[in-house]
C-alpha cells in the first residue's frame, strides 16, 4: 500500500498546526495589547472559580434548557476530541483504529460513547436552531447580531452537526465492510447508534461503501483541524477563552470601581497631603479608555472570550427599555477594534494610531451614558465578562479627557465641587434634618 | 420627658466621648425632603435601642459616588481623601448608612485611598437589632398581614451581595412577603445608579423605574419595600406615573420598623 495519504496527512497535520500556531500569536499580540495589570492574587480561589464556572458552567445553570443543551455540546466536544488522537495515529501511522486491539472491549464501550454523544450533539444543535431561528429568542434578534455574527452562529451549529454526520457515517460504513471481511476493517459488536444507519447502505458495491468510508473519514478529521482554526477567527473562541476569562475575572465586590492611583497622587498633591510618595511622573498616559490599548488586557481577553449569548443584554435595564446601550456590543465592538488594530500592525500600519478609536467609531457616548451600572449585565454572563469596567474606563476618558460629560452631570460636578453635594444645597444646611427629630420628645 | 438626641462627632470629641458608630446620613438623607423622614426614623431607632452612635452632621460631604460612575475621578477622590482625612481624625471604626451608594464606596472604594472601616447597610443593622431581641416590634400595625414586595437596589445586592437582610426585617414584621419576576441577584434596577439619578435618561422606548413599577405593581403589593433613597425616588415617581399613589406606598426599611416600634 502506497504512504500516499500517510504524507498527505501529515502535511494537512503540519498546514493546520501553522494556521493555528500564526493565528494564536495573532490573538495573543491583539490581547497584550492592552494595559498591564496584574491579577494572579489569590490563586486558589481563581482556580476554583475556573474549575466551577468555565469547567463546570456553574452559571449556565440559572437557564436550564439552554444549560442541558450546551452541556450536550460541551461534553460532546471534550469527550469526542478523545477519538480525534486515534483520527491522528490512524492518519500518521497508515493504520486503522489502532487503538481497538489495546483496548479491547473497552474499545466498543469508548465508541458507544462517542456515537451517543454525537447523536446528542446533533439533537442539541438542531435545538438550538430552532430556538434561534424559529422561536427567534430576543437576544438573538438584536441588531448587533446582525451579518457576520449571525453567520458565525448558524455556521458553528451547522459545522458541528455535519461533522456528527459524518462520524456516524463513518462507523457505519466501516461496520459493514468488516462484516464482508475487507480488510483492515474490525468487527466491534453492536455499535448502537450507526448500527441505525446501516440498513441505508444496503445494495451498495464494497467499492462504494469503502469510497464512504474513507470519505467520511477524511472529511471529519480534516473537519476537525478546519474547525479549530475557524474557531480562532469566531465568537467560538470561548471554548478555550472561557477559561482564563474566569481565572482573571474580578473576585472583588462587583460594586467596587477600580482605583486610579495616578489621580491619587495628584488628588494628594493638591490637598497638601505629603505622603511621601514620588511626584507623578511626566508620563502618566491618557485618563481613562479612549481605545483598546488603553484598556488593560484583561479587557481585551475578555472581549475574544465572548460568545455573544446575549444574557447580559437580555439582563440589561436600558436595553429592555429600548436605550441604544448593549453591554454585548460593548464586548463585540472591543474584539473587533482589537482585530482591526492588530490586522493594521501586521500590515505595517498605524495600529491604533490610524484615526480611529473605540469611542466614537464603535461605542458612542449615548451608550455610556445609558449604563445605570447595575452589574445585571456581569451577573448574567455565564463567565463572568465585565462589559461594565469597559464602560466605566470609556467615561472616565469622556469626563476627564474630552470635558465631554452631558451637561446635567456638569452640574452635579459643579454641585459637589461647591456644595459637597450632588444638588445644590449649602453645605450649612446639611444638618438641618436634625432640628424636628431633636425636637421631637422621646417617650 | 427627653427628646431624642443626635449628636455629631464633634460633640463628642468635644466631650472626649468615641461612639461606637457613625451614621452616614449621605446627601438625600441629609436634603432630600423624602429621605430625610428615613433618616428621622433610623435615629429614632437607634435612640429607642440606646445605641451609641454620631453623625458627621456638617462635617460631611458626598462620598463621590456619582461623580465617580459619571467618569470624574478626580472629583471623586478629592471629596473622598477629604472625607477620609475627617473619619480617621475622628478614628472611627464602624459606619452604618442608609444608603447603598455611600455603603458600597466607604466599604470597597475607600481602602484604596486610605479608608478602612467596618461598614453596614441599615438593613443588616436593623436585621441585626431584630435578631438581638433589640428591636421589640408592636402587634398589628399598618401592612399586617398585607403584601410587601422588596426591591432589591443594586449596590446593595448584586455588587455587595446583600440580599437576605432586608428580607429578614421585613418577614419580622408580620407581613406577606411577596417576590417580583425579577428579585435577588436578577433584580432590575430603578434606573437612578451609574449617576443616572443626575441627568435625563438616554432617549428609549420607557423609562427603567416605570418598567420597574409595572412588575412591583403585578405582585399585588400594597407597598414597595425599598432600602436606597434613590429607588425610593424613582419608585415612587413611577408610582405617581401610573397613579396608583393612593392605594400603593413606596417606604424604606426604616420607616417600616420604626412605625412598627410605634415611634
Amino acid at each position: 500500500m502506497s504512504n500516499f495519504p500517510q504524507v498527505i496527512f501529515a502535511l494537512v497535520l503540519v498546514l493546520a498546526g501553522f494556521i493555528l500556531f500564526k493565528r494564536i500569536r495573532f490573538l495573543r499580540r491583539n490581547i497584550l495589547l492592552g494595559k498591564a495589570t496584574k491579577r494572579n492574587d489569590e490563586v486558589a480561589k481563581r482556580w476554583k472559580t475556573m474549575l466551577m464556572v468555565a469547567f463546570g458552567q456553574q452559571k449556565m445553570f440559572s437557564k436550564p434548557v439552554p444549560a442541558l443543551l450546551h452541556a450536550l455540546l460541551y461534553i460532546g466536544f471534550l469527550v469526542i476530541n478523545l477519538e480525534v488522537l486515534e483520527f491522528i495515529l490512524d492518519g500518521l501511522l497508515g493504520t486503522h483504529r489502532v487503538l481497538a486491539p489495546y483496548l479491547g472491549k473497552a474499545y466498543v464501550v469508548a465508541i458507544n460513547v462517542f456515537e451517543f454523544l454525537a447523536f446528542g450533539v446533533l439533537i442539541s444543535c438542531v435545538f438550538l436552531l430552532y430556538r434561534r431561528y424559529v422561536l427567534r429568542l430576543e437576544r438573538f434578534t438584536k441588531p448587533e447580531l446582525k451579518g457576520w455574527p449571525r453567520l458565525d452562529a448558524t455556521l458553528i451549529l451547522v459545522i458541528e452537526m455535519v461533522l456528527m454526520c459524518a462520524i456516524l457515517t463513518m462507523n457505519a460504513a466501516d461496520q459493514v465492510l468488516a462484516r464482508q471481511a475487507v480488510a483492515p476493517y474490525i468487527p466491534l459488536d453492536s455499535l448502537v447508534v450507526s448500527s441505525q444507519i446501516q440498513p441505508l447502505l444496503q445494495g451498495w458495491s464494497t467499492e462504494a461503501v469503502l469510497g464512504l468510508e474513507r470519505g467520511a473519514w477524511w472529511f471529519h478529521i480534516l473537519g476537525i483541524l478546519g474547525f479549530a482554526a475557524y474557531v480562532t477567527y469566531s465568537k467560538h473562541l470561548h471554548i478555550f477563552l472561557a477559561f482564563p476569562a474566569t481565572w482573571y475575572s474580578n473576585l472583588k465586590a462587583k460594586g467596587e470601581m477600580q482605583n486610579m492611583p495616578e489621580v491619587t497622587r495628584e488628588v494628594q498633591v493638591m490637598l497638601g497631603l505629603n505622603t511621601g510618595q514620588e511626584p507623578a511622573s511626566n508620563e502618566v498616559g491618557r485618563f481613562g479608555a479612549k481605545d483598546i490599548n488603553d484598556l488593560s488586557w484583561v479587557n481585551l481577553l475578555q472581549a475574544y472570550a465572548c460568545t455573544e449569548c446575549g444574557r447580559c443584554t437580555s439582563e440589561c435595564p436600558a436595553n429592555l427599555t429600548g436605550k441604544k446601550l448593549s453591554p454585548r456590543k460593548i464586548m463585540m465592538d472591543v474584539r473587533d477594534r482589537a482585530e482591526e488594530v492588530g490586522k493594521s500592525l501586521d500590515a505595517g500600519g498605524l495600529g491604533c494610531e490610524d484615526g480611529k478609536s473605540l469611542l466614537g467609531d464603535y461605542i458612542s457616548k449615548e451608550e455610556l451614558n445609558a449604563c445605570t451600572s447595575c452589574n445585571a449585565c456581569v451577573q448574567a454572563c455565564p463567565i463572568s465578562l465585565d462589559p461594565l469596567a469597559i464602560i466605566l474606563e470609556m467615561r472616565r476618558y469622556v469626563a476627564m479627557e474630552e470635558s465631554g460629560t452631558p451637561a446635567q452631570w456638569n452640574s452635579m460636578f459643579q454641585n459637589m465641587e461647591t456644595s459637597f453635594s450632588p444638588w445644590k444645597f449649602s453645605p450649612s444646611d446639611r444638618f438641618n434634618w436634625a432640628d424636628k427629630v431633636k425636637a421631637e420628645e422621646n417617650n | 420627658m427627653s427628646t431624642y438626641h443626635v449628636p455629631t462627632m464633634a460633640e463628642m470629641a468635644a466631650a472626649s466621648n468615641t461612639p461606637e458608630i457613625l451614621f452616614w446620613v449621605g446627601c438625600a438623607g441629609s436634603f432630600d425632603e423624602r429621605y430625610k423622614v428615613v433618616t428621622q426614623a433610623f435615629v429614632k431607632i437607634l435612640n429607642k435601642v440606646g445605641v451609641s452612635f454620631a453623625v458627621l452632621g456638617p462635617e460631611e460631604a458626598c462620598t463621590g459616588d456619582p461623580a465617580r460612575r459619571a467618569g470624574n475621578e478626580f472629583l471623586f477622590q478629592m471629596q473622598a481623601v477629604a472625607n477620609i482625612q475627617v473619619m480617621n481624625a475622628y478614628e472611627v471604626k464602624k459606619v452604618v448608612t442608609a444608603c447603598p451608594h455611600c455603603f458600597n464606596t466607604i466599604k470597597n472604594e475607600y481602602p484604596a485611598l486610605g479608608g478602612n472601616y467596618e461598614v453596614i447597610h441599615h438593613s443588616q443593622f436593623l436585621q441585626q437589632l431584630i435578631h438581638e431581641g433589640k428591636v421589640v416590634l408592636q402587634g398589628g400595625g399598618e401592612f399586617k398581614g398585607k403584601k410587601i414586595t422588596f426591591h432589591d437596589s443594586c449596590y446593595l445586592g448584586r455588587a455587595n451581595e446583600v440580599y437576605e437582610a432586608p428580607r429578614e426585617v421585613i418577614q419580622a414584621l408580620d407581613v406577606e412577603l411577596v417576590e417580583m419576576k425579577r428579585c435577588r441577584s436578577k433584580g432590575l434596577c430603578c434606573g437612578a445608579g451609574g449617576a443616572q439619578m443626575f441627568k435625563e435618561p438616554e432617549p428609549g422606548a420607557k423609562d427603567i423605574n416605570i418598567e420597574r413599577t409595572e412588575e412591583a405593581l403585578a405582585t399585588g403589593a400594597e407597598a414597595i419595600a425599598v432600602g436606597c433613597p434613590f429607588c425610593l425616588t424613582m419608585m415612587t415617581d413611577g408610582i405617581k406615573n401610573k397613579e396608583r399613589e393612593s392605594d400603593v406606598q413606596v417606604v424604606d426599611l426604616a420607616e417600616l420598623v420604626a412605625k412598627r416600634m410605634g415611634i
